[in-house]
């Protein structure tokens, strides 16, 4: 568990938050520019000074009350930035030994072989940093931090500065890492689409505080944060894949015991997957819809309902009563249907699921 | 060329090289403060160092003569202290180049040091470099095309300094007699061939100077941007 609580008064900006990041997963720390968040990490790393406490398991990396403050350079974490700032004085290999060979010989635990292999740098090696693209260079960063066997990675927006085709580059060696090592992570981003893809907890600020936290797949069925004013509202499920109709191009996903038909993706039975279902793809209905052309359709209970001008969020619960098996989802539909149905929370409807997108 | 003119050429490579030595020993970590300082007082120190630029060397020379001389607290605490006068002497000499070429040393130092990001250095400390270490191993090898010129200018300004040395090293041959002092006396006693000797070599000296300097800083294409 990494526990922080921070306080930071400049004339035009009021830092105050406490946090708690699992010491597992990834955990998005995502709001608007200027909400505060990569003070939160600069503080986290130790670069910056808030006044505050913070702990990393057993580890009091910061407490003011018995003034302790840990410099960053003895603080076992990485840090990885929008620039990469790789030196470039060194050439890569320079580069990835700098924080390893500073690093004590128990941090070392993290094989440098598996940390090149993991980011593919190993053709990179020799290179002079200069020689290096947008993304090779945050791969080398990434695998700078991560040679010094941090117990704690610090990301502030590491895909900000790259092109689509870029970030596309680097997202699938960010999923690697999280699968691949028992890391906590906190990323910085102001970009929800790479929270959902990446993150396990979601922290959202604004204006210097704690606007929600929890678990991502949670939050992002709320419909009372500000994620779901947006158009692409919806929410995220990790499911497992249970079987290929490659006859049809799809493949069938499980959830908490419910089946649900996806596009075919390169993956095998039993791996998991994260998929999304915008709320704008989901409708109801009273009776189970017979003769659909919708393949995904499930028995849901309406929770919630939240409405606005001309359209309302509907919050539907999914699965039966027992403990830890329901989940929920978002349908976004008009308020004349919301009257015409007469909605009420507790109604039994079925919602057709239009689309559901892999991650 | 006499005798004479080699002792003068050999005391100033002397005094240059022991000067720029100085200069590098405290020049550095002085230009590193003013580079990083957030000091409410760091105009006041950047305008001490720079001072030598704008002031005639002969001001210089004269407070220094009045330190450094037999009435001076700094003569006095000199020859307290058993090291003798120093005054008239190539320590003394030392002393005003050191003071008199301090800009020419700092500022491109001090300049080299502001253009590294501060990203760069708090990338080291996340990289568990300690603030010594972070100068040692990043700030140092970066600013190399600022100590090259600093270096070179400081020993090439104190080659060419006179008005200081005139005012507290005087004329002593094989002590404080350099070469632009040298040349000083040779057009006064009317030896213009013995003058033209030293003062085309001087001229020679400092055009190779600044050209090597020119083509060994100059920025190299593939490091264009390399601070980023």
């Amino acid at each position: 568990m990494i526990a922080a609580s921070l306080r930071l008064q400049r004339p035009d900006f009021r830092l105050d938050v406490t946090l708690e990041f699992p010491a597992r997963g990834i955990t998005a720390l995502v709001g608007p520019s200027g909400c505060g968040k990569t003070t939160v990490l600069r503080a986290l790393a130790g670069l910056e000074r808030a006044a505050g406490r913070i702990t990393l398991g057993e580890e009091i990396w910061q407490d003011d009350a018995t003034g302790r403050f840990v410099p960053t350079h003895r603080r076992a974490l990485g840090y990885v930035i929008q620039e990469a700032a790789l030196f470039p004085h060194l050439d890569v290999r320079g580069n990835l030994h700098y924080g390893r060979q500073r690093s004590d010989v128990e941090s070392r635990r993290v094989a440098l072989d598996h940390v090149i292999e993991l980011l593919d740098i190993g053709p990179l090696q020799t290179r002079h940093t200069s020689t290096l693209s947008g993304g090779e260079r945050q791969r080398v960063a990434i695998a700078r931090a991560l040679a010094t066997g941090p117990r704690l990675l610090l990301m502030d927006e590491p895909l900000a500065a790259l092109d689509a085709a870029r970030k596309a580059e680097i997202l699938p060696y960010l999923e690697r890492l999280h699968r691949e090592l028992a890391l906590p992570v906190v990323y910085v981003t102001h970009a929800m689409d790479e929270a959902s893809r990446l993150a396990d907890h979601l922290v959202l600020m604004r204006d210097g505080s704690v606007e929600a936290a929890g678990p991502l797949t949670e939050l992002m069925a709320r419909t009372d944060l500000p994620l779901t004013r947006q158009d692409d509202a919806g929410v995220v499920i990790d499911a497992h894949v249970i079987e290929h109709d490659p006859e049809h191009g799809l493949m069938r996903i499980g959830h908490h015991g419910v089946m649900l038909w996806v596009g075919e993706a390169d993956t095998q039975p039993g791996e998991r997957v994260r998929a999304r279902v915008l709320a704008r793809d989901v409708s109801v209905t009273r009776q189970r819809p017979s003769e659909t052309s919708v393949l995904n359709v499930l028995p849901v209970v309406l929770e919630s309902a939240q409405c606005e001008r001309n359209n309302a969020l509907l919050r539907l619960c999914v699965g039966d009563d027992a403990p830890g098996s329901q989940w929920r989802l978002l349908a976004r539909i008009t308020s004349k249907s919301f009257d015409a149905l007469r909605l009420q929370p507790g109604d039994s409807l079925f919602a057709q699921i239009k689309g559901i997108a892999l991650m | 060329m006499t005798p004479a003119a080699w002792t003068a050429i050999r005391l100033t490579a002397e005094l240059a090289a022991v000067t720029t030595l100085l200069l590098l020993l405290v020049g550095t970590p002085l230009a590193w403060w003013l580079a990083r300082t957030r000091s409410r007082y760091k105009p006041l120190w950047a305008s001490l160092v720079a001072m030598p630029l704008v002031l005639p060397p002969s001001v210089l020379g004269f407070y220094l003569l009045l330190l450094m001389g037999p009435h001076g607290p700094v003569g006095q605490l000199t020859e307290v202290l058993g090291l003798g006068r120093i005054a008239f002497t190539f320590s003394g000499l030392v002393v005003g180049s050191v003071l008199y070429s301090m800009p020419f040393v700092v500022q491109p130092l001090q300049q080299a040091f502001e253009a590294i990001p501060e990203r760069l250095l708090e990338a080291a400390a996340t990289l568990r470099a300690s603030p010594r270490d972070r100068f040692f191993s990043v700030a140092l090898p970066l600013a190399r095309p600022g100590l090259v010129t600093a270096s070179v200018l400081g020993f090439a300004h104190t080659v060419g300094e006179f008005g200081v040395v005139l005012m507290i090293g005087g004329n002593i041959p094989g002590q404080t007699r350099v070469l632009s002092v040298a040349i000083y006396d040779h057009v006064e006693a009317g030896e213009f061939a013995e003058a033209h000797l030293l003062a085309a070599g001087l001229v020679a000296f400092a055009l190779t100077v600044l050209v090597t300097l020119y083509i060994v800083n100059r920025p190299r294409r593939d490091e264009a941007g390399a601070a980023r």
